[in-house]
């Protein structure tokens, strides 16, 4: 159990530099997941609190002390990682027990602890196996529980189900939701799968380009992304994103010069606007119903349990998450609705968002 | 699924394996049988034919106190030889392999003295090791008489050790150096998470993983030590001083060449193949049981 404090956390290798200055508090028990694109600084950021990264600069604290300097065995953090990194001489309880006999604890106390680890994952009857003749869910159990055995005040996960199959995945998703539930010891969690990261956490946080977008909790995150990455990265299929120019009347949309009815309070005319609207909050309906904008459906997916419907919106490309037993044909014209309090706006130059804009009736087009 | 290609006769297989049964049988059995026949016959040195004389070369040789001497020689000079190129190429991949800058180059700079071959090499050392000028006479003048291995057997032996290992640390370091990078990267994170520091993560980690390596290299190092030392020696110190570094190869070559034994080179040359097909015997039966294939 320990909080952690991240401060102005940056990390460079040679010229270039990766993170760019991270502040982040994780509170003591607290589930934290760090959700990004592959590339964006997250595994480095885990690495540093571990240990397996120096710190270019800024300070990571584990339970209030600075543990820059410390090495990977002195912060008490235990890391799960990718490719389970198993030693592969040893069987699964010498793998499990290999940090007790590290740190010397008599081998009578070792098999009692590595049997009620095994217990609670369920590995009683592979102890004496290699991990060459483990499935890939055994191994990432076996993984777990060298994590586990040493008691940790704080577990790190560097995408530790990106190796095993969808159904395997969820299973474990919830094992270790469950196990977490039960040791309440501070995760951080690393993951480019969304919905990896907004099932399991407390907390998100999603990065991009070295650089944190947004914390808070998943339903936050996705009802009111902080900018226009995390709009388009949280949420599957992603957000729609069209390109607008305030106006005198309210929103042009850019491409087919459609209007959108909006007032503008606090926007001076002129200015670029980014407008996104989630698949799922966009209704589907018969063409030229007053109210909705005309489009054409270029593709349809089915999803057993609804489908999305990809139109094409005066050449932008535009998705609708439907669940209605409608299954409009390519080529044919709908109309889609959606509610103004649905639409999300962001700077065309910063990408940040704008809350000083409320949507009112979207207009039909031309 | 097995590939396999099949042949409707088999004389088309045949002709395919011909090439290199001619190889083999030329350059291998041909001239292993000879010896053998050689091994049990006595040869007249001015010509006139052999005489089949059984088992009496293999008696006569078994029972001279130098012959004795040879083999004891050759086990000490494999013993430390194969250990030193061994124990300094595991340290210095072991350096190389925690810091990584430049070690392109030390691959490519560590693998030519294994291509030097081994009289210019052993001409070098020679001249190195002189006693009458260079570093040890620098050494001789503080300490007279410290070093002289035209005197003295164990610096001859040791002057012989130090050449062969010197070449074979290169070839030792190359093999060390890729089973090392071929450990996964996070096993040694893995560890120093689980707490295990730098010496003793080498110890439960990396060493059980190389052991592949290290046996391969084991049983090539002894039986290169065995064979491959025959132009030192001949360089160096032609066996001298008193014996003291004639190893089995040189002794086959200075009595059958030089003594014009031709039987009885045979003789030894077929004991020492019985020799080193029983120390590989002994170590892919003993020692291999101690290695961890992944």
């Amino acid at each position: 159990m320990a909080s952690i404090a991240i401060r102005d956390v940056r990390k460079s290798y040679a010229k270039m530099q990766v993170v760019h200055g991270v502040d982040l508090d994780i509170a003591s028990g607290e589930f934290v997941v760090i959700l990004g694109p592959s590339g964006c600084g997250k595994s480095t950021l885990l690495r540093m609190i571990a240990g397996l990264e120096e710190i270019s600069d800024g300070t990571i604290a584990i339970d209030g002390a600075v543990v820059n300097k410390l090495e990977p065995r002195k912060r008490g953090c235990a890391m799960v990682f990718q490719n389970y990194a198993l030693y592969p001489h040893m069987s699964v309880a010498q793998n499990i027990g290999y940090s007790l006999k590290v740190a010397g604890v008599p081998a009578a106390e070792r098999t009692q602890r590595i049997q009620a680890v095994a217990r609670i994952l369920e590995l009683e009857h592979l102890l004496d196996r290699k991990p060459m003749a483990l499935s890939g869910g055994q191994r990432q159990r076996v993984a777990m529980g060298r994590a586990m055995i040493r008691e940790p005040k704080v577990f790190l996960f560097d995408e530790p189900l990106s190796n095993l199959d969808a159904k395997l995945r969820v299973q474990m998703r919830s094992e270790i939701r469950k196990l977490h539930r039960r040791l309440n010891a501070t995760s951080v969690f690393v993951t480019h799968d969304q919905v990896e990261a907004m099932t399991l956490a407390d907390r998100l946080v999603v990065m991009n380009g070295g650089r944190v977008e947004q914390v808070g909790t998943p339903a936050q995150v996705y009802s009111r992304p902080a900018s226009r990455f995390v709009a388009t990265f949280v949420g599957a299929p992603a957000m729609n994103v069209l390109e607008g120019e305030v106006t005198l009347e309210g929103l042009s949309l850019l491409g087919g010069g459609r209007k959108l009815n909006v007032s503008r309070a606090g926007l001076s005319v002129g200015s670029k606007v980014a407008v996104g609207i989630r698949p799922e909050a966009v209704g589907m309906v018969a063409p030229g119903t007053p109210g909705a904008l005309a489009a054409t459906v270029d593709l349809v997916e089915e999803l057993g349990a609804g489908r999305v419907v990809y139109v094409d919106l005066d050449g932008a490309p535009f998705s609708v998450v439907t669940s209605e037993t409608v299954h409009p044909e390519p080529g044919s014209a709908i109309g889609l609705q959606f509610s103004e309090t649905d639409l999300h706006f962001f700077s065309s130059e910063t990408g940040s968002r704008l809350d000083v804009f409320k949507a009112s009736v979207p207009e039909p087009a031309l | 699924m097995e590939k396999r290609v099949t042949f409707g006769r088999w004389t088309i297989g045949i002709l395919f394996a011909v090439p290199q049964l001619i190889l083999i049988f030329t350059f291998f059995y041909w001239p292993a049988g000879q010896a053998v026949y050689w091994s049990l016959t006595l040869q007249q040195p001015w010509g006139g034919g052999n005489i089949w004389v059984g088992l009496e070369n293999f008696r006569s040789i078994l029972a001279n106190a130098d012959y004795w001497n040879s083999i004891t020689t050759s086990l000490v000079f494999a013993g430390i030889s194969t250990g030193l190129a061994m124990t300094i190429a595991l340290v210095l991949a072991t350096l190389t392999d925690r810091q990584l800058a430049g070690s392109r180059l030390y691959r490519v700079v560590l693998i030519w003295p294994y291509g030097i071959a081994a009289p210019a090499l052993a001409l070098a050392f020679r001249f190195i090791l002189a006693p009458e000028a260079g570093f040890m006479a620098f050494a001789n003048q503080f300490w007279p008489g410290f070093w002289d291995p035209g005197l003295d057997g164990a610096d001859a032996m040791a002057s012989i050790i130090l050449a062969f290992s010197w070449k074979y640390v290169g070839y030792n370091f190359i093999f060390f150096l890729a089973a090392l990078q071929a450990i996964p990267r996070s096993l040694i994170e893995a560890a120093a998470m689980d707490g295990s520091g730098v010496v003793r993560r080498f110890r439960d980690i990396q060493f059980p993983l190389i052991t592949p390596t290290i046996f391969f290299l084991l049983v090539i190092n002894i039986t290169e030590s065995f064979q491959d030392s025959f132009g030192i020696v001949d360089i160096m110190t032609a066996g001298g001083p008193a014996n003291a570094t004639n190893l089995m190869v040189y002794k086959i070559y200075s009595d059958g060449f030089r003594g014009l034994d031709y039987s009885g080179a045979a003789a030894q040359s077929i004991i020492l193949m019985l020799l080193i097909v029983a120390l590989t015997i002994v170590q892919f039966r003993f020692i291999e049981r101690r290695v961890h294939y992944r």
